[in-house]
């Protein structure tokens, strides 16, 4: 076997190409919280629910309504979306002028009070979810076998936050949604339904956790707790990419994915620590995060 | 008028020999026989000691016909949020203030560890149903501690021993980052060493991992026959099912060495399907344990857990040996629970040893592969069952509470 | 004047509190209530949402267990050593947080606070999530018997109007001044010419040295420290806390840990610990929808309207 330095170069490789795969798996994730923060300047800590809403959702529709994994990844974001979109009507609205502390206060009783209900309902060991047959399987490389799952978690995690940002940065679209948020007055002027397009960010925000909800269920434990232990870690990403920037929350994800891939093999006791030892050295030297517009 | 002054006299006289010490050993405390359960009611641990704890020991209250001695028995409950300081603070207020004999139930281990602190500084029985750790009955043992279910020590060699001495000699640990997690790993690395296997290699992952792809591949360089998952909930549902997805358990034996059911039916079945673990009470074994069961899930609406089927035990044990102490005192209680064997359809072939560790019957179970399964509880198949005295530790000299 | 009458109806209702409650779940509603005042000092009086105080809480308690049941400290050697000890990790994570602002800032906190956990996590002395047990209460002086819950909850009350008493102090001073100025306009205090970092500086070390104090205490009382008390579900609690009870107000802490204590001991008690999530964050969400302002802030309102 190859090695450098006393380290086995195919298991880095490995470790590396793991790192990537959580990752994508991580900018998925970080993708609606950096929207729902960069454009609309609230800080949803309700994400992790949303995300094991999209988990139970996948199962829900599976075991009840006869849907399958790949109708599911299409119609449970849609449905997560909806209630993020009635959520943000009824409850976040009201406090939208108010200063961020209160969205973020806000939006953590709602992920406490989601969390309950469903531990409430469904217990706290969780659910089983198999991966589509489709799925099944893996290649193997020269240095370790790729389960087609986790290939399909890169391509799809590309496809969505590739798609995402184009849409944002780049078409008349975004445009629109960017200058609606830097300047709602003068857009409700020129037309534009300024309160309609930031419950559907809103939305399409939470959808995406939802998504990702329903990616992780035949992988995690599809529990009620499972938003929870992600969300921080989560949250601390799109804070190191500066809060705001959709192509930095993208490029933290997978660049934290590699950094905490690298702990798990040096030192795993670390591996859900190091990432707030990143974040308090960017903060420190970057203060508006790698990405971020200093204000 | 006669009847009631005859009625006050005695109450006077009850009174007076209750405040003299001498006759406190005598009798029922403030004339009834009091239970705290104290477990997870809505945390990670709630399925396999919360509520449902609470269940079984009511079942088992009412089963003994609600009173003792002529003296009613009442059973309370609390969460102790798995916080050590809130259980430990929740025991001592109900003995302080409450008036509670004995507290049953008794899951994390770190929160166990506090309560069991106080219930021993102020000589009140522990029952211990779910508790993993060993320490209990070893290097914190005490004479009022029971512990009842299984032990870190039961399930690593009732799993372990086995797969060594059939020639699987080189293991690899995935343990979980905390007190529980290294506990289960020294116990299991010896026996792995005492039976001439080897540790390839282990690695600590902190609690509440998403993802273990990473262990799980270092695990597979390793070159491990065994790999063996030293954790538990939902740290093992997410450990096995990337083991599955990574075919590892194409190439190597997966161990879970702590399941309980609510994990099994966590888990896929195409994935889990096969594995062997350790449990200490399975609900279809026989006719005996079916019939408790089938009652426990009409109340509880879901089949029992280990710790659930262990709380009903000890429960009724401990009301047993409270009615021929004639007593529930609780040094009288203990010497005559030590002193009858336990016996019902969790306790099989049982002794409660001097040191407070119940030793029974313990069983080989494998997870069913889909095509087994009748419906979403048929999960185990017992493959053997295991004699107490061969799978817990010896009682270690200093914790036989019977020399004294 | 109005409110010294207030204090001393306060005082005196706390010194009888024990003959009707139990005194252990009134140590805790003090243990917490002094946490969040110090929470509350900057939160509410400098305008610093620090997300990463439990470091400090759990630090004091930590440095306090462990003295005690290894040095043989007495108690109050011990409290005072967990507060310093907490006061200087405060010295150092504050010169590191107050250079950032607003959300930035709690980000700091909350990531410093973390690494404080990963250190309780792995350092052999704190025995994991099994924490610290049995620390003994000891003997206050060297001859006031703790162990007696009564002696006990004395001791515990007299620390709370201590740390009362300095927080009000503080706020009151011409340094307090400073500290409103700095959070109702920073650059405008700035340009008077303070040295706005080091004011913040100051308030984070305070803070902290008595959320050590807090934390110590808390210690004291149950005997044990744990990971519990680093964890960042409390950092998050202490805000619950003073959100309900009223941010910026000196007594909404109080009322806040009351209220909050109050709560989780009744939800922990039978069936409804089943509900327990449900109805804490019911809570979050009807203070942030409703009052803002908190019990007290709310009261102060009401007063206000109709005199």
């Amino acid at each position: 076997m190859a090695t450098f330095l006393g380290i086995n170069l195919f298991g880095l490789f490995g470790q590396l190409l793991v790192g990537l795969i959580n990752g994508s798996f991580y900018a998925l994730l970080s993708l609606g919280l950096a929207i729902i923060f960069g454009l609309l300047k609230i800080i949803n800590f309700a994400q992790g629910a949303m995300y094991m809403l999209g988990a139970f959702g996948a199962w829900l529709a599976l075991n009840h309504l006869g849907i399958n994994y790949w109708a599911a990844l299409v119609l449970v974001p849609l449905a997560v979306g909806a209630i993020g979109i009635l959520l943000e009507r009824v409850l976040v609205r009201p406090i939208a002028h108010e200063d961020h502390l209160y969205s973020l206060l806000l939006t953590f009783g709602i992920a406490l009070m989601l969390q309950g209900l469903f531990t409430h309902l469904f217990g706290s060991s969780g659910m089983p979810y198999a991966i589509p047959d489709e799925l099944k399987g893996g290649t193997r490389l020269p240095f370790m076998y790729l389960p087609d799952y986790r290939a399909w978690i890169i391509v799809a995690s590309a496809v969505v936050c590739g798609g995402t940002w184009w849409m944002i940065e780049k078409t008349r679209l975004g445009a629109y949604l960017r200058a609606g948020t830097e300047n709602p007055q003068l857009m409700q002027a020129f037309g534009i339904n300024v309160p309609l397009m930031v419950t559907l960010t809103f939305g399409f925000g939470v959808a995406l956790a939802g998504f990702a909800g329903v990616m992780a269920a035949p992988v995690y434990s599809v529990s009620p707790e499972m938003g929870s232990n992600l969300l921080i870690v989560v949250f601390a990403i799109v804070v190191i990419g500066g809060m705001g920037s959709i192509g930095g929350a993208i490029l933290t994800g997978l660049g934290m994915g590699i950094v905490e891939g690298l702990t798990k093999y040096f030192y795993p006791e670390a591996s859900t620590t190091v990432i707030f030892l990143v974040m308090v050295i960017v903060l420190l030297l970057k203060p508006a995060g790698l990405f971020g517009k200093e204000a | 008028m006669k009847a009631m002054q005859k009625s006050l006299m005695t109450a006077a006289v009850v009174a007076a020999t209750a405040l003299s010490g001498a006759a406190q050993a005598e009798g029922i405390s403030d004339d009834k026989v009091k239970i705290g359960v104290l477990a997870d009611m809505g945390g990670v641990y709630a399925d396999i000691c919360g509520p449902g704890c609470v269940t079984a020991v009511e079942m088992a209250v009412e089963d003994f016909g609600g009173s003792v001695l002529g003296k009613p028995i009442e059973v309370i409950s609390a969460d102790d949020q798995l916080k050590p300081d809130v259980g430990s603070a929740k025991v001592r207020q109900w003995i302080e203030s409450e008036q509670v004999d004995t507290v049953a139930g008794l899951v994390s281990s770190a929160v166990v560890g506090a309560a069991t602190k106080v219930l021993t500084d102020n000589k009140k029985i522990a029952l211990i149903s779910t508790a993993a750790s060993n320490a209990f009955t070893t290097s914190s043992c005490s004479p009022y501690n029971v512990h009842w279910t299984y032990n870190v020590t039961a399930v690593a060699n009732g799993t372990v021993k086995p797969m060594v001495q059939a020639g699987k000699k080189k293991w690899f640990f995935i343990t979980a980052d905390y007190a529980f997690g290294h506990a289960l790993e020294k116990v299991a690395t010896d026996v792995v060493e005492q039976n001439q296997g080897e540790v390839v290699g282990a690695v600590r992952a902190p609690l509440g991992t998403t993802d273990f792809s990473s262990y799980v591949l270092q695990a597979q360089a390793s070159g491990a026959d065994v790999v063996a998952l030293a954790n538990a909930g939902a740290d093992t549902v997410n450990s096995l099912k990337t083991a599955a997805e990574f075919g590892l358990t194409q190439t190597a034996d997966v161990a879970g060495l702590l399941v309980f059911t609510p994990n099994a039916q966590a888990m896929d079945p195409s994935t889990a399907g096969g594995m062997t673990l350790t449990t200490g009470f399975y609900w279809d074994y026989d006719d005996a344990t079916r019939a408790w069961s089938a009652r426990f899930k009409e109340r509880h609406g879901a089949i029992p857990a280990m710790g659930h089927a262990g709380a009903y035990s000890m429960t009724m044990h401990y009301l047993k040996a409270v009615e021929a102490a004639g007593t529930d005192d609780s040094d009288a209680v203990m010497a005559k629970m030590k002193e009858m064997k336990p016996d019902d359809f969790f306790a099989r072939n049982a002794t409660l040893r001097a040191d407070g560790r119940m030793v029974h019957d313990m069983y080989t179970v494998k997870i069913k592969n889909p095509d087994e399964r009748r419906d979403g509880d048929d999960i185990f198949k017992v493959v053997d069952v295991l004699a107490g005295d061969q799978v817990y530790e010896p009682m270690l000299p200093e914790c036989n509470f019977a020399k004294s | 004047m109005n409110d010294k009458k207030l204090y001393l109806a306060l005082f005196i209702l706390a010194l009888a509190a024990p003959a009707v409650l139990y005194p252990v779940f009134l140590m805790k509603v003090l243990c917490f209530a002094l946490f969040a005042c110090a929470f509350n000092l900057l939160l509410g009086f400098a305008g610093l949402l620090s997300f990463g105080h439990a470091a400090f809480l759990g630090t004091g308690g930590y440095v306090t267990g462990y003295l005690m049941i290894n040095a043989g400290l007495t108690p109050e050697l011990g409290i005072l050593a967990g507060t310093l000890a907490a006061g200087l990790l405060g010295a150092v994570y504050g010169k590191l947080a107050v250079r950032r602002e607003g959300i930035y800032f709690a980000m700091v906190t909350l990531a410093l606070a973390q690494l404080a956990f990963f250190f309780y996590l792995q350092a052999p002395f704190t025995g994991g999530e099994d924490g610290l047990q049995g620390v003994p209460r000891g003997e206050l002086f060297g001859f006031i018997d703790l162990s007696n819950n009564l002696a006990m909850y004395y001791f515990v009350l007299a620390i709370f109007v201590f740390g009362f008493w300095l927080i009000r102090r503080t706020v009151h001073s011409p340094f307090g001044q400073v500290l409103k100025a700095i959070r109702e306009n920073e650059p405008r205090a700035i340009s008077l010419g303070y040295n706005v970092n080091d004011y913040k500086w100051l308030a984070f070390v305070i803070s902290s040295a008595l959320a050590g104090l807090a934390g110590s205490t808390k210690t004291l009382v149950f005997q044990l420290a744990s990971l519990n008390d680093v964890h960042w579900h409390l950092s998050g609690e202490v805000v619950l806390m003073t959100l309900v009870g009223g941010m910026g107000t000196l007594l909404g802490p109080l009322v806040g840990a009351g209220a909050i204590v109050t709560i989780q001991n009744y939800l922990s008690g039978g069936e409804l610990g089943n509900y327990i999530h449900i109805i804490l964050g019911a809570i979050f969400v009807v203070c942030v929808l409703a009052f803002r302002s908190g019990i007290v802030g709310q009261f102060q309102k009401m007063l206000k309207q109709n005199f």
